[in-house]
């Protein structure tokens, strides 16, 4: 059962290339955010976290969210089932955590200055945050010791599950929300103001937290390919154990499925 | 005629360990086939491979026409599997529970009594919960539910256990019955004075894989189909 | 589908009623749950009737997870989860028979939670049906989702710890939706209750269709 490593769908090459120019964007973007550009006029320096945190949040939800989801359909899709869209929506799922992490800390960071607390129950804050737990709830999941088909199984349905109950908890959250806060709803978002060096700076920030998330997501693939091959290390040493068990190794190595399965009925 | 068992270096995991590692086997209709070996070879593992209950990730498993590698979930209502663990519900009566496995399986209720009145379970043991009856009367009781069903491929692990002489007649007689009618019957046992009288072929499992396979000892008359050499 | 639903469903409540778990274990645990949620708001009348609709709902969605703990329980054994498989019992119908018994069980317990409520927390109905339609619909999503997880989690030795992380959340929008048009049956304009009745409806639709499709899948990944 010596399968060479798989390839993604990115070749390695171009991996890091992404991964350079994230990093180069994201310098860019800092040095841009905290030296270059001034401060707003009504915010003062806190605008300076418009140029990440919307970012952040768009990658957590939509981006990393909906490439879970996605993986996930695809890998309960008879016709599409490989390991890679396991792998891929485990790795997007553990990113879209830490990006939504990184959310919460920034809006919080932005809030206290604002509002003066660290938490308040507006409506985008409390859905990022019941998301971050359905999150949780997946790698707990995953954490569970599983044969990795069954595993995979199990963690696309419950991926799907908590991904069709996101727009649902947006909705009610922010119904409930309006309801208890009548008037502006402050929302760190878009200022419609932004214009000149802050656009292009907002506009950096994007491409480069995208970049940072796509690199990312390919080295934690890549950590659940090599994951698997040692298990699959482990499967061909118990199989020689369980041969020894029985007396000497089988006269014929176990054979390719796709052969196997063509020949099929009689003997 | 299509054999209702057959496997091929089938390799079957449990988690990360292989549970079987190559297993050749096949069974005809009407045939007993005994699987005997020591614990931990892979007996049981074998019979939930047939069962459809654990997948099978090399080599080639048909069961009763359907291929086991493509839906495994196809045979599962074409067979009869008796674990270790009866699929008894504990707060039902013997009645309820055989009632449940008859209408389960798309079949008339009426079914049930005769099967029940077969493994004697008349009177008052009709209507204690099953969790009340021993161990022996448990296993009887999942008896019924399999002889009400009559599924075309029985799957036996270790059926002997808790059972007393009487109740061990009624099963050889019962699966000399159903193979008469044209069933296959896989049996997995761990005392071979008791099964391999009943068998045509005995076979010895050790680490996932057939090891040796024997002529068991019932007459070579009752066979249907033709000798088969795994 | 439907044949097969009402076989099981008719199974878990006749094991139910032999075995007298939720009678006597889930149903106190609510009524518990409710005296505690008592003590922690205070004994001031007018936060114990503003805190009630929450308080109710909270109590009900924890007494989702017994239940639901409960009907995965039924078929804990190895045999019986085996034999479920092997049965040839379609798993949607699996589910909605599962969740329909679910579903009696959390509405017989709603109502006597709601007497509950009279007494504990001196609160009064003012629109009834409104309060009745939120509970049936709620009741349907929670039966639902939470037999959905339910199967998700059995098996895993992690189960009991598992369950409670992982529908909990879930079941956040239920809690909220309830409790608004609770609030609003109980002292607000009815007409407030609108868009909260319409989400558990969505919540409700969502998940009886995930479920029934999902089941399946999920019934082969234990």
């Amino acid at each position: 059962m010596n399968r060479p490593p798989e390839r993604g769908l990115l070749s390695p090459r171009l991996i890091r290339a992404i991964g350079a120019l994230g990093l180069l964007t994201t310098a860019a973007t800092v040095w841009l955010g905290l030296w270059v550009t001034p401060p707003d006029i009504t915010q003062g320096n806190l605008v300076r976290l418009l140029y990440i945190h919307p970012a952040i949040a768009f990658v957590a939800l939509y981006v990393a969210g909906g490439l879970a989801a996605l993986s996930s359909v695809l890998y309960l899709w008879r016709r599409t089932r490989t390991m890679f869209w396991d792998r891929l929506a485990a790795a997007s799922v553990e990113l879209a955590a830490v990006f939504c992490a990184l959310t919460l800390i920034t809006g919080s960071l932005w809030g206290r200055p604002t509002w003066g607390v660290w938490w308040t129950w507006d409506a985008r804050l409390t859905s990022t945050a019941l998301l971050l737990v359905l999150l949780l709830g997946y790698m707990a999941l995953r954490r569970v010791p599983a044969e990795p088909a069954v595993r995979a199984k199990r963690c696309a349905v419950a991926a799907l599950i908590a991904a069709v109950d996101v727009p649902i908890v947006h909705f009610s959250v922010d119904w409930w929300q309006t309801l208890h806060q009548a008037g502006t709803i402050l929302n760190p978002e878009l200022d419609a103001h932004i214009h000149g060096s802050m656009a292009w700076t907002f506009l950096l920030g994007f491409i480069a937290i995208t970049l940072d998330f796509v690199w990312m997501v390919a080295m934690r693939y890549r950590i659940e390919v090599l994951a698997d091959l040692v298990g699959d290390e482990e499967l061909e040493v118990s199989l020689a154990e369980r041969w020894a068990e029985g007396g000497g190794p089988a006269a014929t190595p176990v054979p390719e499925p796709a052969a196997a399965a063509a020949e099929g009925g009689r003997p | 005629m299509a054999p209702a068992v057959l496997l091929q270096t089938a390799v079957a995991l449990a988690g990360r360990f292989p549970a079987l590692s190559g297993v050749d086997l096949s069974v005809e209709p009407g045939e007993v086939v005994v699987v005997v070996g020591a614990n931990g070879a892979g007996k049981t593992s074998l019979l939930r491979v047939c069962a459809g209950l654990l997948p099978v990730t090399s080599g080639t498993a048909v069961v009763l026409g359907c291929d086991l590698r493509q839906d495994a979930t196809a045979v599962r209502r074409q067979v009869g599997l008796l674990g270790h663990a009866a699929p008894l519900y504990d707060e039902l009566n013997p009645v309820e529970n055989v009632r449940f496995a008859v209408k389960a399986a798309g079949l008339p209720v009426d079914r049930a009594d005769p099967a029940l009145e077969r493994l004697g379970l008349v009177g008052r043991l009709r209507k204690t919960p099953v969790g009340r009856l021993s161990a022996g009367q448990r296993r009887r009781v999942a008896l019924a539910a399999l002889v009400a069903r009559a599924p075309e491929l029985w799957l036996l692990d270790e059926p002997h256990a808790g059972l007393d002489s009487a109740a061990r007649d009624l099963l050889a007689a019962l699966v000399a019955e159903t193979t008469a009618q044209g069933a296959a019957v896989l049996l997995s046992s761990h005392e071979p004075d008791l099964a391999v009288p009943l068998a045509d072929r005995v076979v010895t499992l050790a680490g996932g894989r057939v090891a040796a396979t024997a002529p068991g000892g019932r007459r070579p008359a009752a066979v249907a189909g033709g000798v088969h050499v795994a | 589908m439907w044949r097969d639903a009402a076989l099981v469903a008719g199974k878990d409540l006749r094991i139910e009623a032999r075995s007298r778990v939720a009678l006597w274990q889930v149903l106190p645990f609510a009524v518990l749950a409710l005296v505690l949620f008592a003590f922690a708001v205070g004994p001031g009348r007018a936060a114990l009737r503003q805190a009630a609709p929450g308080l109710f709902w909270l109590a009900v969605l924890f007494s989702t997870v017994l239940a639901v703990q409960r009907s995965m329980a039924v078929e804990s054994g190895e045999g019986t989860r085996d034999g479920m498989r092997l049965s040839g019992i379609d798993p949607a119908g699996v589910f909605l028979g599962k969740g329909a018994a679910v579903a009696v069980q959390l509405a017989l317990l709603q109502v006597v939670l709601f007497v509950g409520l009279v007494l504990l927390f001196d609160v009064h109905l003012k629109t009834a049906w409104l309060a009745v339609v939120a509970s049936l619909l709620a009741t349907v999503g929670l039966a639902a989702a939470g037999v959905l997880y339910g199967a998700l989690s059995a098996g895993l030795r992690v189960r009991e710890t598992l369950l409670p992380l992982l529908v909990l959340p879930i079941l956040a929008p239920v809690l909220l939706a309830g409790s608004r048009a609770w609030s609003a049956a109980l002292s607000g304009p009815a007409s407030a209750g609108g868009p909260w009745l319409r989400i558990l409806g969505a919540f409700a639709a969502v998940y009886v269709v995930v479920g029934i499709v999902l089941y399946g899948p999920l019934q082969e990944a234990t």
